[in-house]
């Protein structure tokens, strides 16, 4: 086989059909539920405390570069990031700012 | 045309609302972020920049997208890395069953579904629950495509860009590409929060996720949205029950 095609067999076997699985399993799940029924209730709730997991996980447990900056600089930061996100009229996007802005401003006044 | 063709937009104009929405929400930033990232780790590892546009494309999942390059960098076992990627990807099975009922009206195809049920993605899902209420049902499939075509088209550019300045990120700002993901997952959750049973939910899954993990209970994930969402589902009943 062409050496060119290997990493695109292993993106279709490895990458694409076990992460897809799910998406069409929810597919044939999601027949003839209707919006208020109450498994869709608890579905939703089941994948609102899987985000939350891979959220607190992701700044937890940080992977690449992020693992860099200490732990109590990453957790403050998200603190920093509900902080301003209720200070600033509810914004997603200030609430990101002023995370990211504590994230960089504890690694220079703790890292070094 | 008559005046109750033009009393609703087109599908194509709720398609593009969709789009334009997805273009200036707060994801925009963060799938651009995220993908720089995500660009400069694929070029790193020697993926062609190709595979990862084909891979934003056909996965189209963050987390599981990095678990396939970072491991397939590592030299992890291919099973080993399938597994990985299978266990990230299990929120999409409750997402996927809660978004759909939202799109569907009597006589909706199947193959309507499909582009949805594949678009799904912790951003698309989010923004769609938040969104969905305020457009008519008849066009709430094309609103959910444009809003998912916005998104992908943008972690699809930034990643080429990632690819091509990966030489030059200096560490610090990669970490803080890195945080930008959960970040905005973490504020527009809370933002989503409205009803007792997401705020439950929400509270439980952040101490059990990372509790879960500590421990290394095989399937961490899914027993965390198992016992998070169930505990927040009794809780919701029981209120119910006690207001009655």
């Amino acid at each position: 086989m062409n050496a060119a095609l290997w990493p695109y067999l292993i993106l279709i076997l490895v990458g694409v059909l076990p992460n897809e699985v799910w998406r069409l399993l929810g597919l044939v799940t999601a027949r003839g539920l209707d919006e208020g029924s109450e498994i869709v209730l608890w579905s939703r709730a089941v994948a609102t405390a899987i985000l939350a997991g891979v959220i607190a996980n992701l700044i937890l447990f940080s992977a690449g570069e992020l693992a860099s900056v200490p732990l109590p600089v990453r957790v403050g930061a998200a603190v920093c990031a509900l902080a301003g996100y209720f200070a600033i009229k509810r914004s997603v996007f200030a609430g990101v700012v002023a995370g990211e802005a504590a994230l960089v401003l504890g690694s220079y006044l703790f890292v070094r | 045309m008559s005046a109750s063709d033009t009393a609703r937009p087109s599908t194509a104009a709720t398609f593009f609302a969709g789009v334009r929405s997805a273009y200036f929400s707060v994801f925009f930033l963060v799938l651009a972020g995220t993908y720089i990232g995500m660009g400069a780790l694929a070029h790193g590892v020697g993926l062609s920049s190709w595979w990862l546009a084909l891979s934003t494309i056909l996965v189209w999942a963050a987390p599981a997208q990095l678990i396939l390059i970072s491991g397939l960098g590592s030299g992890a076992s291919l099973i080993e890395l399938a597994i990985a990627v299978s266990l990230s990807a299990t929120r999409l099975f409750p997402m996927v069953v809660a978004l759909l009922p939202l799109l569907r009206r009597p006589g909706t195809r199947l193959r309507d579904m499909l582009m949805p049920t594949h678009f799904t993605s912790i951003s698309m899902w989010v923004e769609s629950l938040r969104l969905l209420p305020k457009v008519p049902p008849e066009r709430r499939i094309a609103f959910c495509n444009g809003l998912a075509t916005g998104y992908m088209s943008t972690a699809v550019v930034f990643g080429f860009c990632g690819y091509y300045l990966a030489a030059g990120l200096p560490p610090m700002l990669s970490g803080a590409l890195l945080f930008l993901t959960p970040l905005s997952f973490f504020l527009s959750t809370v933002r989503n929060s409205r009803t007792m049973i997401d705020k439950t939910a929400l509270i439980i899954g952040l101490v059990l996720g990372p509790a879960f993990a500590f421990w290394k209970l095989p399937l961490d994930l899914m027993w965390t949205g198992i016992v998070g969402g169930t505990a927040a589902y009794v809780v919701h009943r029981v209120r119910e029950a006690s207001q009655q």
